[in-house]
């Protein structure tokens, strides 16, 4: 320590007041619901037996259902990262007209509500779809679009982002060795990609293992994922009875994985030294050799462009003509099982969108404090081996929720939070606090890389000129942090209106979401719910559009990378 | 062994880049041998360009770096093993093969980077400021073994560096560029004994550039036919206290301006340990650099007698 021992206390009690908050809400509404899961599967009848958990993981069902998240997850990530890695390429490294354009329209997929994708595609693959002559209706294959359009944004953002980075000069020492442009790329360009890459896939297959929306709306009953099957069982979907110990055995396993899945992304995740400054290559203009990939960043994009246009044209066409009734619809409360206007729901879904609005405000302003609060604690200057430990397991303990599954967490709401003192199941609050929790970690990724690139000296230059400590706040930090602040809220935001995991166990049925309702509606029989549903997707998922469009505006590099 | 010798911005090395082909000409070709190489893309020329900073491979260890260009053209393994210690023995890196291109200090690095380039067999080695990203005593000792080097393996070079102690241990011959023009070429000899013009002069590290009556007044105490514009470098007069002969006064007239002789008044002093150096307002001549032997300090305002050495001086 240089610092002397008061001092040195000092700045411990500072940083342990300026986590108090964030852990404290993490505590609350994240481990205990958590902790309370764990229970429920372990200790079933308040005595310790490890033995159910064991039985359910011997079934059948459940071996098909680790089998099915572990195959679709793999292919997923495999699929995104090969067509994502081009477009990252084409987006990043070339220049063209409307490159702004592209690349804002490739990241909606991702903060596009996942219950939304899943409608979209299965749009695509209907039989009266335009890919309905494939008969991929009802297959795994379609789960793996849902995934691959929803994911592929990540691999295109994260790797995009260290390319845009990456030296030019290694590779044109190839290129003067003599390399051909295929053996740079092979020998020298990926290489250097590998660590964000890795780290895109290790992301993505999290993702992908933890979809729900996607998932659901497109394999029900009959493909389940380890996260639908724990929706299916504490809804009684498979069998009729609920079975609380099963989902609560599935949310352990799930759990393990998971945690044991963030360990290694956190261990690959390439650091990048804060006190470089980092260089954004200048685009070029695209060559002969360039054909290839953007080839596929076109398919990409085709690939984007059609389940979303589907979706649209979907909720436009009633009885083979175009008609606005689906929208008109959104005012009423759905249709009964006789397809009249009878009252599926108990508040028309303009108010259901109203509710999401409201809810995502909250959520949003939550998460930015909290993210601010765990950005700040985590990249101030470590002096000492042991603070600067502190301070990464904090970082990794606010990584949790990215990887801890939203059914999980709405699961563990609903039996820890359901009693004195802690009955907060009719709290308005708790919808908010939970998106907020499943927002944080995007949000503390947008700003710790851009607290970290703040130069401590300048911090200290701004000092020895007679700054203090608030006044270099304003000075220094406040200016470089605005932009990447209201990006996060956007991110916050978008993530907010299209959560579905936690909000379906935990939402009150006289303020539903809008996801919520999209989801009680195409369960519903009747083409009138059906339509509806689309025309509450497409009205979501132009919110939401218009929410990454916004952030996307504001430019900041890295945004939305892993 | 060509040197490209300018100021930064001058426009080096977009020239450099130009050749090995990373970089569109915009006019003019590229030629080899009287064949065109302008659309040739750059992994085909068999220029190889070595960077300031040496751009070695950082996920590859210092052998296999060295065999990069080698295994491109699918040699088989013993040869390229049998190649890459012989390249490291050139360079005097024998038993680094092991090592990662982290661990080795900046001259180390650049020693790599130059075999590697060497393994490639390139018609023409291009090398940008190879040495400039190194301290000063590390500097001269890599420059004379880079020449050695080059020597040794016959290799033609173009370097480019805005150093010209680093072009001048390096190459034979001469080019200085500024504002994307060469503006002087010839033997590293005959650039430094007769700098083009006044910028070149400065350039090449001459202190200052006198002209009219004060050139025609440092010639004449040189003993040199007078000229219009001399470049003087800060060595070229020498100084001592008026009044007091030195050991190589032939005049015997202190304080006067003769034949091989200047006087002046001391404008600022500061003393390193090799040498004593002036500002001198000499009389005739105006404001000039001189340098005094160290141990003499001499204040403001005195009077000093100065010699002038002719072959510090360059007329123009």
């Amino acid at each position: 320590m240089t610092g002397g021992g008061s001092a040195g206390t000092g700045r411990l009690l500072g940083l342990l007041g300026l986590a108090a908050v964030p852990t404290a809400v993490l505590g609350l509404f994240f481990l205990l619901p958590v902790a309370g899961m764990l229970e429920r599967g372990l200790w079933p009848e308040g005595s310790f037996e490890p033995g159910a958990v064991l039985e359910v993981l011997g079934t059948d069902r459940t071996r098909r259902v680790v089998w099915f998240t572990v195959w679709t997850s793999s292919v997923a990530t495999a699929a995104s990262v090969l067509l994502g890695l081009p477009a990252a390429y084409v987006l990043h490294r070339l220049r063209f007209p409307l490159r702004g354009a592209v690349r804002a329209a490739l990241l909606v997929p991702f903060v596009l509500p996942t219950v939304v994708v899943g409608i979209a595609v299965r749009e695509l693959v209907a039989d009266s779809g335009p890919l309905g002559f494939l008969g991929l209706d009802g297959t795994p294959v379609a789960i793996l679009i849902g995934l691959v359009f929803f994911n592929v944004a990540v691999v295109i953002r994260t790797v995009g982002a260290a390319w845009e980075g990456l030296d030019r000069r290694p590779a044109e020492a190839a290129a003067a060795l003599g390399a051909a442009p295929w053996q740079v790329l092979v020998t020298v360009t990926l290489p250097a990609l590998r660590p964000a890459i890795v780290s895109a896939a290790s992301v993505v297959f999290l993702f992908c293992a933890t979809g729900f929306g996607v998932v659901l709306t497109l394999g029900g009953v009959r493909y389940a994922s380890v996260e639908t099957e724990i929706y299916l069982l504490t809804t009684g979907a498979i069998t009729g009875s609920v079975e609380l110990g099963a989902a609560a055995a599935l949310s352990i396993v799930q759990l393990v994985a998971v945690v044991a899945l963030l360990g290694v992304a956190a261990r690959l995740r390439a650091v990048p030294d804060p006190t470089v400054r980092r260089s954004v290559a200048a685009p070029t203009r695209p060559r002969r050799r360039d054909l290839p990939a953007l080839f596929v960043t076109g398919g990409v994009l085709a690939a984007v462009a059609l389940p979303i246009a589907t979706l649209v044209v979907g909720s436009l066409r009633r009885d083979g003509a175009w008609t606005l009734v689906h929208y008109r619809a959104l005012t009423g409360v759905g249709a009964d099982a006789g397809g009249n206007g009878g009252g599926l729901l108990r508040a028309p879904v303009t108010e259901a969108l109203g509710n999401s609005l409201r809810i995502a405000v909250d959520a949003t302003w939550m998460s930015l404090l909290l993210g601010l609060l765990v950005a700040v604690v985590v990249t101030s200057r470590s002096r000492s081996a042991a603070e600067r430990r502190v301070r990464s397991a904090f970082d990794g303990l606010f990584m949790l929720p990215l990887g801890v599954s939203a059914v999980t967490l709405g699961f563990g709401f609903l039996i820890t939070l359901d009693e004195p003192p802690l009955d907060l199941r009719s709290s308005p609050l708790l919808v908010p606090v939970a998106q907020a929790l499943v927002a944080l970690p995007l949000v503390v990724r947008v700003l710790v890389p851009v607290l970290q690139g703040i130069d401590d000296r300048q911090r200290q230059a701004a000092a020895s000129l007679g700054a203090g400590p608030l006044r270099s706040l304003l000075t220094v930090d406040v200016p470089v942090l605005w932009r990447p602040l209201l990006v996060a809220a956007g991110f916050a935001f978008a993530v907010s209106l299209g959560e579905f995991g936690a909000t379906s166990f935990i939402v009150r049925a006289d303020v539903p979401t809008l996801p919520v309702v999209i989801y009680r509606l195409i369960g519903s029989p009747g083409q009138l719910n059906y339509g509806t549903a689309l025309a509450a997707s497409v009205v979501l998922a132009a919110v939401t559009a218009l929410v990454v469009l916004l952030v996307e505006r504001l430019r900041v590099p890295g945004a939305g990378t892993f | 062994m060509l040197a490209v010798l300018g100021p930064s911005g001058s426009g080096k090395s977009s020239l450099l880049r130009a050749v090995a082909g990373l970089e569109p000409v915009h006019g003019g070709t590229v030629r080899w041998d009287g064949a065109d190489l302008t659309g040739v893309p750059t992994h085909r020329r068999g220029f190889a360009l070595m960077f300031q900073d040496g751009q070695l491979f950082d996920h590859l260890t210092v052998a296999r770096n060295v065999g990069y260009p080698l295994r491109l053209r699918r040699h088989d393994r013993s040869a390229v093993r049998r190649e890459v210690d012989d390249l490291l023995d050139l360079v005097g890196l024998g038993g680094f093969a092991d090592r990662l291109p982290r661990t080795l200090s900046g001259g180390e690095r650049q020693r790599v980077a130059l075999a590697r380039s060497l393994a490639a067999k390139p018609r023409l080695l291009l090398l940008d400021e190879p040495l400039s990203a190194l301290d000063a005593g590390l500097r001269v000792r890599l420059a004379a073994d880079l020449r050695r080097i080059l020597r040794e393996s016959g290799t033609t070079a173009l370097l480019v560096t805005h150093d010209q102690e680093e072009a001048f241990a390096v190459a034979d011959r001469l080019a200085v560029m500024r504002d994307g023009r060469v503006v002087q070429e010839g033997t590293t000899e005959e650039v430094w004994a007769r700098p083009a013009d006044a910028a070149t002069a400065l350039f090449l590290g001459y202190a200052r550039v006198l002209e009219g009556a004060a050139a025609r007044a440092v010639l004449a105490a040189a003993g040199r036919p007078p000229a219009e514009a001399v470049a003087v470098r800060r060595s070229a007069l020498a100084a001592r206290e008026a009044g007091r002969p030195g050991r190589t006064d032939r005049t015997g007239q202190p304080g006067e301006a003769g034949a091989a002789g200047l006087a002046g008044t001391v404008r600022s002093v500061r003393a390193t340990p090799d040498e004593v150096r002036l500002v001198v307002d000499v009389d005739g001549v105006g404001e000039a650099d001189a340098v005094g032997a160290p141990g003499w300090l001499p204040a403001v305002g005195d009077r000093v007698a100065l010699r002038v050495d002719p072959a510090r001086l360059a007329v123009l």
